[in-house]
């Protein structure tokens, strides 16, 4: 565990950079953790960020890609469009929210 | 008298009945369902392609499996009623419940990307993790002469996370005995980011896939197999064509689980990942490959698990509260061609160690190193299993994840952020 400074303030941060803190994220940090990866954010980009947020309080842990799809609603083509390579783990990157496990 | 109702009579199940009917009294009545009579020994699949193992040998007739004092109801499960606490199945049958516990396993399905189960299903696109697919396997491979050779993950998480790895380095070991190696071209593809999931064991066993010379295509989420083209393509649009292509299908839990609603998106029942409690319920539990905990779908895993279970299941009737806590412990052999393999021993919060096993300094097995005996400690694992793990005697090894006599292996170097690769 250590901080980062991002956007101008210190947030926690996890080894691979991941914020460990749910509530120090906001819009603000979410550009700035974007640009980080070479993502612009775009309104369809922002409902995948949302819809993560929102079911990381109602589940307790980060969606898997598959949820996303079904759950939220958003075509797993269109998310490796948004976040090309890796979208479950650049999304929770971006959404400030642990990376996804399923991967055990 | 009081109704213990057990779903799934395979590793998990079978164990759970086993240690519990000798430790409950007379007053609790034990019934099991499953939808077969047959008990496979699951982990013997890997070596039936190769021949080197007979899927006749594999299995037992559930009922020898299973206590004087229990019984055992065969059916299709319809759905879990928990308002009514009653188990309702295909034929209308209902079975009422004090307390139920759901270990029905995890179960590959083709049918759940398109084309997979196609025009090539089992003539040149084939799972190994079946009964069935590891004969039809089999007697393809007897004929395979060289080629591409696809060994492929669908979604994680799946049963036994080595078995695909071990399938590529026992092809490596398979064609270069029949001296087809250089005829054979085998890239392993995963949606992982390296070869395994922990990233010290992902950095092994990613360098063993190199010394064999078996091309590693990571990142890759399969959106369709295209049979016409004999390629698998992923959402981002990459094509990996092949003339054999080895699958590990999506892996989900029972459909059950999902219409009583008590699944994730795969259908795993949602746990409390230290007591197995399922969410919101005083009177369910999911034990083994059923449950959405975040470590391995494995057998050692779910024996791990019933030993915390059975402790607390007790504490649990009797009105007190659940002491024992499961760390996530979870050992497996790794098969690597040649009679060698590898161990590894890890849980929810350690990564996989280096050192000896079980016996700290003494062994016999070795911890992240490829050795002859623990290739031999795999080939006798089969008989314990039927004749310790599964009667549910207790074995020379701690439940709980031991430190004595281990050693960190060496971090990766690389820990900068994945994502931005």
């Amino acid at each position: 565990m250590s901080t980062a400074t991002l956007a101008g303030r210190d947030v926690h941060v996890d080894a691979e950079g991941f914020l460990t803190e749910y509530d120090e994220w906001d819009d603000d940090l979410a550009k700035v953790l974007a640009a980080n990866i070479g993502v612009d954010l775009t309104d369809e980009h922002w409902a995948a960020i949302r819809f993560l947020r929102e079911d990381f309080v109602a589940e307790g842990e980060t969606p898997t890609l598959r949820r996303v799809t079904n759950v939220g609603g958003i075509a797993t083509k269109d998310l490796f469009r948004l976040f090309p390579g890796k979208p479950a783990k650049k999304m929770a990157y971006i959404a400030g929210l642990p990376k996804p496990v399923g991967c055990v | 008298m009081k109704r213990l109702l057990v779903l799934g009579a395979g590793t998990a199940g079978t164990m759970v009945v086993n240690k519990l009917r000798s430790r409950l009294t007379d007053e609790w009545q034990i019934t099991v369902v499953d939808q077969d009579s047959t008990h496979h020994y699951q982990p013997g699949w890997l070596f039936v392609p190769f021949g080197k193992a007979d899927p006749d040998d594999l299995t037992r007739p559930r009922s020898k499996t299973l206590p004087a004092g229990v019984d055992l109801v065969l059916g299709e499960i319809d759905r879990v009623d928990t308002e009514r606490d009653t188990v309702v199945l295909a034929n209308g049958t209902e079975l009422a419940y004090d307390q139920l516990v759901i270990a029905t396993g995890t179960t590959p399905r083709p049918d759940q990307t398109p084309g997979m189960d196609g025009a090539g299903w089992r003539t040149n696109v084939f799972d190994f993790y079946t009964a069935d697919g590891a004969a039809a396997l089999r007697d393809r491979l007897a004929t395979f002469d060289g080629g591409r050779i696809v060994v492929h993950v669908t979604e994680m998480p799946i049963k036994c996370p080595v078995a695909p790895l071990e399938f590529a380095f026992l092809a490596d070991d398979h064609f270069r005995k029949l001296g087809l190696r250089d005829a054979v071209d085998i890239t392993y593809v995963t949606p992982l980011d390296g070869a395994f999931t922990k990233p010290v064991a992902s950095k092994l066993l990613g360098g063993m896939l190199d010394e064999r010379k078996i091309h590693l295509e990571p990142d890759f989420v399969i959106e369709r197999v295209d049979n016409e083209m004999g390629a698998i393509v992923s959402y981002d649009e990459r094509e990996i064509p092949f003339d054999l292509l080895v699958t590990v299908p999506l892996n989900m839990g029972a459909d059950f689980v999902g219409r009583s609603g008590l699944g994730d998106d795969l259908n795993y029942v949602r746990v409390d990942q230290h007591t197995f409690l399922a969410r919101d319920l005083d009177n369910v539990f999911a034990i083994g490959d059923a449950a959405d905990l975040p470590t391995s779908k494995a057998g050692s895993v779910a024996h791990f698990a019933v030993d915390v279970f059975t402790d607390n299941f007790l504490d649990h009737i009797a009105g007190l509260p659940m002491e024992r806590s499961f760390d996530g412990h979870a050992n497996c052999f790794v098969e690597s061609g040649d009679g060698k393999a590898l161990l590894l021993d890890f849980n929810y919060e350690t990564q996989p160690l280096t050192g000896k096993y079980p016996y700290p300094g003494i062994g016999p097995l070795s911890l992240l190193a490829e050795t002859r005996a623990n290739h031999l400690g795999k080939q006798a694992f089969q008989w314990i299993y039927w004749h310790l793990l599964l009667p549910g005697h207790h074995l020379p090894v701690a439940t709980e994840m031991s430190m004595r006599g281990k050693h960190e292996a060496t971090e990766p170097q690389d820990k900068e952020l994945e994502a931005s690769r």
